[in-house]
């Protein structure tokens, strides 16, 4: 039973599409990422829903009950914005409070909400204090809670994390999480960070220039993307062409490597196959085994990037920092991976 | 070295030095001839005397006017702060043409000769002026505008209503347009929106418009010189019949002085208050 429907939802800006027919459902309690670079649509699609941004064609709905027809300040929706978007000239308790002297909640029952979000966000205490005097994740949060205050049936979330630093923004990451698995809202938040997508959500949709390009789950996209723009834009990629097949063996420049199951179908010349940079080792040389050369290798604390010059091209390593082989920049090495780490391409 | 920490007192100095010589020195002497005795035929007599503070406090005949002067410029003050808030909230959401055009229109006043334009209120305000022929025709009795305080005061609001219409455009550019959505995705109709965002965060625009608006109101000379004529005295006005006519430059001169402090402490008053109130919610001011 889907909660939120768009279906065929576009926005037309003169000639060009900045959202083209995209049709989407998300079941109740579900939390779902709208991903992609900036200017793919997703913002737009969030406006679209929120009503802030009136849409060419198309139809959303809320529980069976169409949601374009009612104004934006209607349709008690929890947006939490990217700036957070507070009002600089009231008390967290008062900006917290705003939807619900918006609906004429008594005083005594407003007081208890506020003081239960506020809880629930950890911000006791803080409820007399003004926006600028709060850090960022505060304010965030102060957000986040005037926003659940109103028992929204569903919650946007605009890029809600891009404002913050990265150690503060893993934190929320693991709070926006919590609360809204406490909470149990439907939530849609729109981002550009893959990290933040694949880490919170229960699906992610890719979109690029309006469309939908994928729309699975974070594993699954990130595993079997199904396209290469996908495959690009969550995570790194090793993209290599497939020349040709014989005698069950693909040649991929001088590998001739074995047609693995998966690939079975998809195997013949022309096609692209993807390894991810961490399924890639340093190996002894052999015959499936890429030849190659050490062109940089960064320490990321955790893992080593190195990018390596070999005949197919650039390739790109991510090991563990776990004690095993490190190879200097300009030092040969062999490469190698599990067939079944080669994943299709469409 | 030495130069370079002089130079910004270098560039300065002729600032300064015009400061000091048209506006530090005139005060002065202003203030100084207040406290001199004046003779009717022997004119200003050296030595020191309050006979001039004393004669104004003591006259009922000066404090109507002081009364007149700042019920005046309380009403104009009120006027334009009513009037320009709206103005330039209707302005900041207008497209850009016509944003342009109507700004140009706001600002308008303060393109033309106060006294040319003052005389077209005149005009308008006449017994037989288009105004009280508009409000004939509305079925409405002529209303007396001219050497009335109502012709003062529509006069004073028109000139006077963009210094607040800059000042709180000012204050809504800074606002964050995100925050008009919070609030219409928190349930706020269009009248909540302004009364409960807008309104507040334009408040200290309005407050610095309306400081410059009394300022300037309480102070104005030709308009209620025009249309209040020589009958309805505003303190601007006596003092330049004391000094021209009267030739009494002392009295003159302690009226102006009284309408300075009053100006000042007015000012000083309202930005102490801004201040204390808006110090905790704004940043220095901006955000």
């Amino acid at each position: 039973m889907a909660h939120l429907v768009l279906d065929r939802l576009t926005k037309r800006y003169a000639d060009t599409a900045a959202v083209d027919q995209i049709s989407l459902a998300i079941a109740p309690g579900e939390f779902v990422s709208l991903l992609g670079p900036s200017g793919c649509g997703k913002t737009t699609t969030l406006q679209m829903i929120a009503g802030f941004v009136e849409p060419t064609g198309g139809a959303v709905t809320l529980d069976g009950r169409d949601l374009l027809g009612v104004p934006a300040a209607k349709r008690g929706l929890g947006v939490v914005f990217q700036n957070y978007a507070l009002f600089p000239h009231l008390t967290v308790a008062e900006n917290v409070a705003f939807g619900l002297d918006m609906r004429k909640v008594p005083h005594a029952e407003s007081r208890q909400r506020v003081d239960d979000v506020l809880a629930l966000v950890g911000l006791v205490g803080m409820a007399g204090r003004y926006p600028v005097q709060m850090s960022g994740g505060q304010q965030q949060r102060v957000a986040l809670a005037r926003a659940l205050v109103v028992r929204p049936a569903l919650l946007l979330l605009d890029e809600p994390l891009s404002n913050l630093d990265a150690k503060l923004r893993e934190e929320m990451q693991i709070e926006l999480r919590r609360i809204q698995r406490a909470t149990g809202i439907t939530t849609l938040m729109v981002t550009h960070d893959q990290a933040e997508a694949l880490a919170l959500s229960d699906r992610v949709v890719v979109m690029q220039a309006g469309r939908i390009e994928q729309d699975a789950a974070p594993h699954e996209a990130y595993e079997h993307p199904a396209s290469g723009f996908v495959c690009d834009f969550l995570g790194k990629a090793n993209l290599f062409t497939v020349e040709g097949v014989d005698d069950a063996r693909m040649a991929i420049g001088p590998l001739r490597i074995a047609v693995p199951e998966s690939l079975a179908s998809h195997a013949r010349a022309g096609a692209r196959v993807l390894v991810r940079p961490e399924k890639i080792a340093f190996g002894p040389p052999g015959e499936d085994h890429l030849s190659a050369v050490v062109k940089s290798r960064v320490f990321q604390g955790n893992h080593w990037l190195y990018q390596l010059d070999t005949p197919l091209g650039g390739v790109l390593v991510i090991r563990q920092n776990d004690g095993g082989l490190r190879p200097d920049e300009g030092e040969a090495v062999h490469l190698c991976w599990r067939a079944q780490d080669m994943r299709a391409v469409p | 070295m030495r130069s370079r920490r002089l130079a910004p007192y270098w560039l300065s100095a002729p600032a300064l030095l015009v400061y000091a010589a048209f506006l530090v020195v005139p005060m002065g002497a202003i203030a100084l001839i207040s406290f001199q005795h004046f003779e009717f035929y022997g004119g200003i007599q050296p030595g020191f005397t309050l006979k001039n503070y004393a004669e104004v406090f003591g006259d009922g005949y000066y404090w109507e006017i002081f009364g007149r002067t700042f019920w005046i410029a309380l009403v104009v003050t009120a006027a334009c702060a009513i009037l320009g808030t709206f103005e330039a909230i209707v302005l900041n959401r207008m497209e850009n043409p016509w944003k342009g055009l109507f700004l140009m229109i706001v600002l308008g006043p303060l393109l033309i000769s106060v006294v040319v334009r003052t005389l077209g209120w005149a005009l308008l305000f006449g017994s037989t002026g288009l105004v009280n022929k508009g409000l004939a025709l509305l079925g409405i009795d002529p209303v007396q505008f001219m050497y009335a305080n109502i012709g003062v005061i529509v006069a004073l609001t028109h000139v006077l209503v963009p210094f607040v219409v800059i000042s709180v455009w000012a204050s809504l550019q800074r606002i964050d347009p995100a925050v008009e959505r919070a609030a219409v995705s928190l349930g706020a109709g269009r009248a909540a929106v302004l009364r409960r965002v807008i309104v507040p965060l334009a408040m200290p625009g309005i407050l610095s418009g309306s400081v410059i608006v009394f300022a300037l109101a309480a102070s104005a000379f030709a308009t209620p010189a025009i249309i209040g004529g020589r009958r309805l005295k505003v303190i601007a006005t006596a003092a330049y019949d004391e000094f021209l006519n009267t030739l009494n430059w002392p009295l003159g001169a302690s009226l102006a002085v009284l309408l300075l402090i009053v100006n000042i402490v007015v000012l000083q008053a309202s930005n102490r208050m801004m201040e204390r109130r808006y110090k905790a919610v704004f940043n220095e001011g901006g955000t």
